[in-house]
Order: structure tokens, then sequence, then C-alpha cells
């Protein structure tokens, strides 16, 4: 199936995203934690506004889970 | 320690002993482990006299720093002792990464081939030690001093004061300059009272050093390194395996933040271990067991005056990215050159400067880049360890995941891209070689015989110009001042398999085309490279007046 979602790396230094992303959960609890990702996940599919691609990637999240 | 015998170098009482005024020395270099060492050699080749003090008779206890990367070989080379080291050491270059019971990444750390040296070699520390003290004990002007202790350290007369303790007793010392490579632990460091300050890390590890005659998991191919995410045999943590000289292998085992150093380090809780991950009957011996933590931390500078601090004794990382022999390595070769210059009275003393500036980027590259492997390895809360999970489960299917996962970034030469030293690039140039970088190798051809571009940049200052025929006689004229000037320049042209060769220069025939290639070169393309091989300035034409004044720059005059 070639879909529209993009799975190559797009990060000029993909260590610096993930080091962003953990640092951004640095001293909170776990039910903020879980807080900061669902509004992070809103504010990207929003970006992104486009819900074939998003369809996709929650299929592939879900996969194996 | 089965598989290593140990030699023990000769203490003798030396001829600095009773003086009434202590002896003066150019340079004295506190600590001969690969750092001390190789900056002595490098010093000791460039004229300057060294004297070494060690307070062991003999190599690293134990294997330690095993992987010595392309530009640590590259810089042996340059010292003439990488060849018993690539002899002696395991070549590899391909990491392979699982992630419970199966591979989900592997990576090649050097795809390009056209090299002398690989990625890596797997080599003990204890042979690279004694490889070096080898060559340096037939090198002219160095002394080294076994059973040499320091125990005091005093700016003094212009230089520094050194208090020694020996088995004849103490004695004093004076020396122009001091390198300080005394470690992780240095006494030279805690002598000045200098801060170390940095992050440490809660998680406990446990080296297992084994001999083994057959290879684990019949793997009879090409060495690689192996490294598992939470797999079944070492549940929830993480381990490694990489095979060094000798049938021996390096197994580290993550124990996490509660172990006991001394209870995990006894056989009876290392063999089940090992052989839950190697096999009920596989057949191994084990050669050293180690628990260790381990730090990110630096000093805030690392000159101090007349004292230079270079290696472990400066900054230290974590162990994933064997970025911590291979930086010390790459201090000194940074360090000798402008030590050289400025004992030569060819350069001023702020030279010394650009060794702390340059250097000091790197260690803060390092710690940052073996800071981020150790937190996705450690993951210290359920949400960092959600995160990584989730990257491993998509990194089989999704190659974004794949450049995520982390089980150390491995050791490179450091682009010195933010240097003082370095001339603004022109426009027009592609990045990859850019002032700062260190030079690539590749191969080259020399009337008849064939040869490596890296062997051919050795000593002082050169230039590569890629000739498009003779020089006019104005740039003739230049070139032969360059050649006699106090800090010479030496010129080589690089030309096609085609072209002659060019007059009064020697001419390195680009056989593969992988040097125009590697350098984005065009006909009439110069580069000004640094002792240490670094790329100082390059330019689409030989301009005399720009060569100088690059040059001026990168030996700290402006």
């Amino acid at each position: 199936m070639a879909g529209k979602l993009r799975t190559e790396s797009a990060f000029a230094n993909p260590d610096e995203f993930y080091d962003t992303l953990i640092s951004a959960h640095r001293d909170l609890t776990e039910a903020q934690s879980a807080e900061v990702n669902a509004k992070l996940i809103l504010l990207l599919a929003n970006h992104i506004g486009d819900l074939d691609v998003i369809r996709e990637a929650l299929a592939a999240a879900r996969e194996s889970v | 320690m089965g598989s290593y015998v140990y030699p023990v170098f000769e203490y003798k009482r030396c001829a600095d002993h009773g003086l009434a005024r202590p002896a003066r020395h150019p340079v004295v270099v506190v600590g001969g482990g690969m750092v001390g060492l190789t900056a002595a050699l490098d010093l000791a080749q460039r004229g300057v006299r060294v004297v070494v003090l060690d307070d062991d008779a003999t190599v690293s206890a134990g294997s330690r720093s095993i992987c010595q990367a392309k530009r640590s070989l590259e810089i042996w080379d340059r010292l003439g002792c990488a060849e018993p080291m690539m002899a002696k050491g395991v070549t590899w270059q391909v990491g392979r990464v699982f992630w419970r019971d199966r591979e989900i990444y592997n990576f090649d750390l050097l795809p390009e081939g056209g090299q002398r040296f690989p990625a890596f070699i797997n080599l003990q520390q204890y042979y690279v030690e004694q490889f070096l003290v080898e060559r340096l004990q037939e090198t002219r002007g160095v002394e080294l001093r076994w059973k040499n202790k320091l125990t005091g350290l005093v700016p003094r007369n212009g230089g520094v004061c050194l208090a020694i303790e020996t088995p004849d007793g103490p004695y004093d010392i004076e020396a122009d300059w001091v390198i300080a490579a005394d470690g992780a632990r240095s006494t030279a460091r805690r002598l000045l009272g200098l801060d170390f300050k940095g992050r440490v890390f809660e998680d406990r590890f446990l080296i297992a050093d084994i001999r083994m005659d057959e290879p684990p998991f019949g793997r009879t191919g090409p060495t690689e390194r192996l490294f598992w995410f939470d797999p079944p045999f070492h549940k929830g943590d993480s381990a490694l395996l990489h095979r060094q000289a000798d049938k021996v292998y390096r197994v580290d085992f993550q124990l996490g933040p509660t172990a006991d150093p001394e209870l995990e380090r006894q056989p009876d809780r290392v063999i089940p271990r090992l052989k839950a991950m190697l096999g009920e009957d596989a057949g191994f011996e084990c050669e050293w067991l180690s628990v260790y933590t381990f730090q990110c931390r630096r000093l805030d500078k690392f000159r101090h005056g007349r004292v230079i601090f270079a290696g472990d004794a400066a900054h230290q990382v974590s162990p994933f990215g064997a970025r911590g022999g291979n930086s010390g390595i790459q201090d000194a070769d940074n360090l000798c050159w402008k030590l050289a210059l400025v004992i030569g009275g060819l350069a001023p003393e702020r030279l010394l400067d650009s060794y702390d500036a340059e250097r000091g980027l790197a260690a803060d590259e390092n710690v940052r880049i073996t800071t981020r492997s150790t937190d996705f390895m450690t993951p210290r809360n359920a949400v960092s360890r959600a995160f990584r999970d989730a990257v491993l489960t998509l990194a089989a299917a999704h190659p974004f995941a794949r450049r995520l996962v982390n089980s150390g970034r491995l050791s490179t030469a450091t682009a010195l891209a933010a240097s003082s030293l370095n001339t603004p690039d022109g426009p027009g140039f592609a990045a990859a070689m850019a002032p700062g970088t260190a030079a690539i190798d590749a191969p080259v051809r020399i009337g008849n015989r064939s040869a490596w571009l890296l062997e051919m940049l050795r000593g002082g200052f050169q230039a590569l110009y890629f000739a498009d025929g003779p020089l006019a006689p104005p740039q003739a004229a230049a070139l032969r001042e360059l050649r006699t000037a106090s800090v010479p320049v030496h010129m080589l042209a690089v030309v096609g398999p085609a072209a002659a060769s060019v007059p009064d220069m020697p001419t390195l025939v680009d056989a593969e085309g992988l040097i125009a290639k590697r350098y984005d070169a065009r006909p009439g393309t110069l580069y000004l490279l640094r002792p240490d091989q670094h790329v100082a300035a390059r330019w689409r034409r030989f301009d005399p007046s720009l060569v100088d004044a690059a040059l001026c720059r990168a030996t700290g005059h402006t």
C-alpha cells in the first residue's frame, strides 16, 4: 500500500529531536506527561491537517499494540 | 588475567635526584597512558625534548578503552606506530542492534571505502600502550620515568615546579610546560584544586572480558558490534558484545542503579549471566571483571597557565560511543604541534588558547552525544521508556525510527568548525571538507607507487594544489618562499591520472578521482592543511597573499 505517510527520516539531526522531546517531559509526573503528549499530538495533527495521513499514522501506531 | 603478559618497565634512578637547583625541562607529561604517550611521541618527533612521569611501571590494568577509531589510527600512523596495532587488532565497521529477540537495525560506520584505515579496530588498551612505549623507546629526546609519582605542582619561575616521589625518595624538577594526562582521577587536577563539574549517571554496568575459543552464537563471519535492548537473557536492561584481540570478548551488561558493585563482580554472579547469554555449554574463561558507573564532566578550561590538561584528566564521557580514549588522542594531536611552535618561538602563546577552544568544543560535543546515548539506553522514567520502546517497535518497519535508535554514536574526528584558526570559507564549496574538518584519506599514486593521501600529509603545514598545469612564475617564486619560511608550508600537487606531473612539486596522482570528489576540487583549487591534518583554509585559486594570511591566522598571529 503506497500511502501518504512519510516514514523516511526527516530531521537533519534526529538525536537532537529526540533529546528535545524527552527533555520536554523532565520533572513531570506521569499524568502530566500524558497530558503533554495528548496536547502535542493534537497540535501536530492539526498542523498536518490531512486526515488520510493521520489515519495511516494511527494504523501504524496501533500495529503490534 | 590469562591472555596477556604485562610488561614491567624498568625503574631507573634519574639524574635529576639530589640537585641543588632542580633541573629544568621543556615539557613534562604527567601520565603514561594512551594520551600522555601519544603526546610525548608527537612532541619528540617535532624535536621537543619530553620527560614522561608515570606512577606505575606497566601498561593499562585491564582492557579498558578497546575501540580505536579511524582518526586515532591515522594519528598513530603519522607517529609511526599504527602497523603493530592493525596487525594485532580486530577490524570492524558494522554494528547490529537487537530488541528483545530480533534484530531491528544495523549500521555501517565506513560505507565509503578508499581509505587506509577501517572505521574501528578493537584492541585492548594495554596493547595500545605497549606499542606506544615500544615506539617511544626507539625515539630520541624522550625519557620515560616509571614509578615517578607526582606529589606537588606549583607555578614558579615562569614555568612549573613538580615534586615527585620515587623508590629512591623525592625530588623536584621544573618544566616550561606540563601536559597533565593523568586520567579521570588526575592528581594534577587535584593539586591545582580545579573543579570537575558535570553529570553523574546512576546506572551501574558490568564489564566481563572473557576468552572464548569458539565465536559466540556460531558467528564465524566478520567481526561486528552486537547490542541488545531488553534481550531475553538479560531482561529489562541492555547488553553489548564486542570482540578484541587474542579471542577475548568484551561483554557489557547494564545492571541498573541499585546493583551492588562488590557482589556483582563475583564470578558466581557473573558466570550465570554469561551462560544465559552465550548458552549453558559455551566455553569461556573470565579475564577481567569490573563494575562501573560513569560521569559526563569537564574542566571549565583545559589550559591553566603552563599546565595543559588532555584526555580523561580534562573531560570524561559515557563509554557508549568510544569517545573517551579517542577524544584524548585527538587532544594530543591538536595540542602538540601548537606547543612545539610556541616552544620554538614561532607562534605566540595564545595559539595554545585555541587548543582549549577547539578541544573544549569537542568535549562539549562528546558530552552531549554520549549523554543522549545514555538517556536512550537507560530511560529514567516511564515516559522516557515508553518513547524508547515505541522507537524500538517502529524501527523494524519505519526508517525514521531506525535513525533514532541510539546504542552509542561512535567516535569520528571532530570538525573544528567554529575555530578562530580557520579562514572563513569562500563561496561555492561543498560543505564536506569545510575549514576545521580533518582531512579525509584517499588512494594516491606517486610515480609507480601506490600510497595514501594522509601518509603524504606529515609534519608541518601542507598545501594541496589541484594543479591545472605548471605554476606561473610569480606563483612559483611564492611557492619557494612558503617552503623556506620560518613556519614552512610544503605544497603537494594533485593531478588526474592522465596529467603530467607538476614541476618543482611532489605530485600525487589522484588515481581513482576520489581526492577531487571528496575535496570538491576543480583545477586551481588549493587547500591549506594544519600539522594535525585539519583544513585551515581553501580557495579556488592559488593566491600567495591569501595563503600567507591564512597561515598567520592558523598559527595564532592574527
